[in-house]
C-alpha cells in the first residue's frame, strides 16, 4: 500500500496501479467486458438460441438510433431477427471461455515443461527446447489450421460442432507453451543454482517439493505477466480461426464466427452485424494488452 | 565457417524432414485416402487395388520414402476436392500470393518509414502522438477485421475499389500476372494495404528505434559538431545506417507474410495459396494440406537459414554457436 510512503513515488503494485490511469482504464474496460459476458445469460435483452422467438418481421433493423430502429433492440437485429446486442453477449462469452481455457492450459503445461527442463538438463531439456524452436519457428495462425484440419480428418462428421471449441482450445494452446517453457526454463536454472535452493537439497528436501515450494513462487511474476498478454493473443486467434469458418460453429458463435455471418451480408448495406461485434472484440484485445503492458513495466520481469 | 554452414544447413536438412515426416503422416493417417480418393459406390475389389496401385499395403517407412522421393520430384498427389494434381494447383496460386506479398512489402516500406522517421525525430509531436495511438489500436486489431472496415468504407459505401478477386490478369504462359492492367491495380491495392498493416507497425517501431539510437551515437555527434546541416545529418547519415537492420528484418517477415496472406486472401476472395489452403482445411483435402505445409516450410527453413548465413558471413562471433 502506498499511504505511509512518499505519494511521488508510489510503492507496492497496487499503488502503481492506481497511480497509473491507463492500468485504472483498461482494467476498468476489460473488467466490465468480461463480467457482462460472464453474466450474459442473465443481463442479455433476448434470448440469442431461442429460434422460435425470432420473428422475421424484425429482421435487420437497424440500431435504436438510426432511421427505422426499434427500442427492443439497442443494437439492430441480424438476416434472421435476432438481438445484435445479445449474440455479442453470448458470443463473447464463447470467446472468453476460449482464451481463459487456452491460457490456463498452456502455462500450466509450459510452466511444468520449462521447471523440468531447467531443473533437469540434459536431454529432456535439449528435445523440449529443439521442439519449441521449432513451434516458435512456424506462425500461430498456421499450425493452429493445421491442428484443426487434422481433428476435422479425424472426427467423426457428427461430433465436430460439439468438440469445436476444445479443438480450438488445443490449436490455441498448442502455440502458446512455448514463451512459458522457454522463460520458465530460463528463470529455474538461474534458481537452482543460488544458495537457497542448494540449501534445500542438502536438508535432503525431494526434488519435486524443491520445484514446487521453493522455485515456482520465485519466477511466477514473468507467467502471470504472459498469461495476461497471452488472453489478448488467444481471444484474436479464436476470433481468427472463427472467421476462417475453421472454429466456433453458427450454432454456438463466438465474436468471431459473428463477424464471418456478418460479413456474408455485408453488401446489402446491414452494416451493425458486422461492425458492432468487431468494435467489440477490438475493445476486448485492446484493454487486456494494455492492462497486460502495464503488468509488464510494473513487474518488471525478465522475459526470456 | 565451413563446419559452420554444415551445422546449419544440417540443421535445416532437419527440420525440412520432420516437417515432411509430418506431411506424411498428415497423409497417411488423417482419414482414409482410399475412400476419399474412390467412387462412393465403388466395390470392395476396387478399393483393394486402389489401395495397392497407392502402395498402401507397403510398410510404413517404405512408404515414406517414396512420399519424399515423389515430393522432391514435385508430385504431391491428386487434391481429393478438384481432382487435380496438387502441384498445379499450387503453380497456378502462387503468382497471385506472391504478388499480394510484394505489394504489401512494398507498401508497407513506402509508409513504415516515413513514420518511422517522424516519430524519431519529433517523438512530442502532435503527429508522433497520432501515430503512436492508431499503432496501438492497430496491434490490437485483427487483420480480417481491418479487411472488413476497408471493405465497408471503400467498397460498399464509397464504392472506390472491389472488394474480391483479382480483377483482369495477363497469362505470361508461366505467370499470370495482375500488375499489367488498372483492374489489377485497383483490385490489389485492398487486399495489399491490409497485409501490409501488419508489417507497417513494425517496420515503423524499428526505424524510429534505430534512428534514435543512431542520433546519439558519437559520429552522428561529430558532424554536428563540424556544421553540417541538419537535413544532411538525418537523411544521409543516421537513415541510411538505420535501414540496413530494417531491410533485414523485412526479408525474413516475407515467410510470415505469406502464411499470414491466409487471412487476407480469405477475406478478399484473392485467388492464392492461402484461399487453396483454407478450403483444403475446410474440406479436409489432405494433399493440399500437406503440400502447402511443405512448401511454406520450406521456404522458412530456407529464410531463416540464409539470414543465419549472412549474419555469420559478417559477423565471426555468430559462427561459434549453431
Amino acid at each position: 500500500m502506498s499511504d505511509a510512503a512518499s505519494p511521488s513515488a508510489p510503492v507496492g503494485l497496487w499503488g502503481q496501479f492506481v497511480a497509473s490511469p491507463k492500468a485504472m482504464v483498461s482494467a476498468a474496460i476489460a473488467l466490465f467486458l468480461i463480467l457482462s459476458a460472464a453474466f450474459a445469460p442473465w443481463i442479455a435483452p433476448h434470448d440469442p438460441f431461442a429460434l422460435g422467438t425470432f420473428n422475421l418481421m424484425d429482421s435487420e433493423l437497424p440500431p435504436v438510433w438510426a432511421e427505422g430502429g426499434d427500442p427492443r433492440f439497442l443494437l439492430g437485429t441480424d438476416t434472421q431477427g435476432r438481438d445484435v446486442l445479445s449474440a455479442i453477449l453470448y458470443g463473447m462469452r464463447v470467446s472468453l471461455i476460449v482464451g481463459f481455457a487456452a491460457v490456463a492450459i498452456s502455462a500450466g503445461i509450459g510452466t511444468l515443461l520449462g521447471l523440468l527442463a531447467g531443473f533437469r538438463g540434459g536431454w529432456l531439456d535439449a528435445v523440449l527446447m529443439r521442439f519449441a524452436d521449432v513451434i516458435l519457428s512456424f506462425p500461430t495462425i498456421l499450425i493452429a489450421l493445421l491442428v484443426s484440419g487434422i481433428a476435422r480428418g479425424v472426427l467423426p462428421d457428427t461430433r465436430q460442432g460439439a468438440y469445436a471449441i476444445y479443438v480450438l482450445i488445443l490449436a490455441i494452446a498448442i502455440n502458446e507453451w512455448t514463451q512459458y517453457a522457454r522463460t520458465v526454463r530460463g528463470q529455474t536454472m538461474v534458481e537452482a543454482s543460488l544458495d537457497y535452493v542448494k540449501a534445500a537439497r542438502i536438508s535432503g528436501l525431494a526434488n519435486g517439493r524443491i520445484l514446487a515450494r521453493h522455485i515456482l513462487p520465485n519466477i511466477l511474476s514473468p507467467v502471470i505477466v504472459i498469461a495476461t498478454i497471452n488472453l489478448g493473443l488467444a481471444v484474436l486467434a479464436e476470433a481468427t480461426l472463427s472467421f476462417l469458418g475453421v472454429g466456433m460453429p453458427v450454432t454456438q458463435p463466438s465474436l468471431g464466427t459473428l463477424i464471418r455471418i456478418g460479413n456474408e451480408n455485408l453488401f446489402s448495406g446491414v452494416w451493425w452485424v458486422v461492425v458492432f461485434p468487431a468494435v467489440t472484440l477490438v475493445m476486448l484485445v485492446l484493454s487486456v494488452n494494455l492492462f497486460g503492458d502495464w503488468l509488464r513495466d510494473a513487474l518488471n520481469p525478465r522475459l526470456g | 565457417m565451413l563446419a559452420f554452414l554444415i551445422r546449419r544447413l544440417g540443421q535445416a536438412f532437419l527440420v525440412v524432414l520432420a516437417v515432411g515426416l509430418l506431411s506424411f503422416l498428415m497423409f497417411r493417417f488423417v482419414g482414409d485416402p482410399v475412400v476419399s480418393m474412390s467412387r462412393e459406390d465403388a466395390t470392395v475389389a476396387e478399393r483393394e487395388e486402389l489401395r495397392e496401385a497407392l502402395g498402401l499395403n507397403d510398410p510404413v517407412p517404405v512408404q515414406f520414402v517414396t512420399f519424399v522421393g515423389r515430393a522432391l520430384q514435385g508430385d504431391f498427389g491428386i487434391s481429393y476436392r478438384n481432382q487435380r494434381p496438387v502441384a498445379d494447383l499450387i503453380a497456378e496460386r502462387l503468382p497471385a500470393t506472391l504478388e499480394l506479398v510484394f505489394a504489401a512489402t512494398v507498401l508497407a516500406l513506402m509508409i513504415g518509414i516515413p513514420l518511422g522517421v517522424i516519430t524519431a525525430l519529433k517523438p512530442r509531436g502532435a503527429l508522433s502522438n497520432i501515430v503512436q495511438g492508431v499503432s496501438l489500436v492497430g496491434v490490437s486489431t485483427p487483420t480480417f477485421v481491418t479487411g472488413i472496415m476497408l471493405i465497408l468504407i471503400f467498397a460498399v459505401t464509397l464504392r472506390w475499389l472491389p472488394s474480391f478477386g483479382r480483377g483482369e490478369t495477363v497469362d505470361l504462359g508461366w505467370w499470370s500476372t495482375g500488375l499489367l492492367t488498372a483492374s489489377g491495380w485497383r483490385a490489389i491495392f485492398l487486399p495489399a494495404l491490409t497485409l501490409a498493416l501488419f508489417q507497417m507497425t513494425l517496420i515503423m517501431r524499428l526505424v524510429r528505434a534505430e534512428m534514435i539510437e543512431i542520433l546519439q551515437s558519437d559520429y552522428i555527434r561529430f558532424a554536428r559538431a563540424r556544421g553540417l546541416p541538419e537535413r544532411s545529418i538525418n537523411y544521409r547519415l543516421a537513415l541510411k545506417n538505420a535501414l540496413m537492420p530494417v531491410l533485414t528484418i523485412t526479408g525474413m517477415q516475407i515467410g510470415g507474410l505469406i502464411a499470414f496472406a491466409i487471412v487476407t486472401e480469405s477475406v478478399f476472395q484473392w485467388p492464392g495459396m492461402g484461399l487453396l489452403f483454407i478450403q483444403a482445411v475446410q474440406f479436409v483435402d489432405v494433399p493440399v494440406m500437406a503440400a502447402y505445409l511443405m512448401f511454406v516450410g520450406l521456404v522458412f527453413v530456407a529464410l531463416n537459414a540464409l539470414v543465419d548465413v549472412t549474419y555469420a558471413l559478417v559477423d565471426p562471433r555468430l559462427r561459434v554457436r549453431g
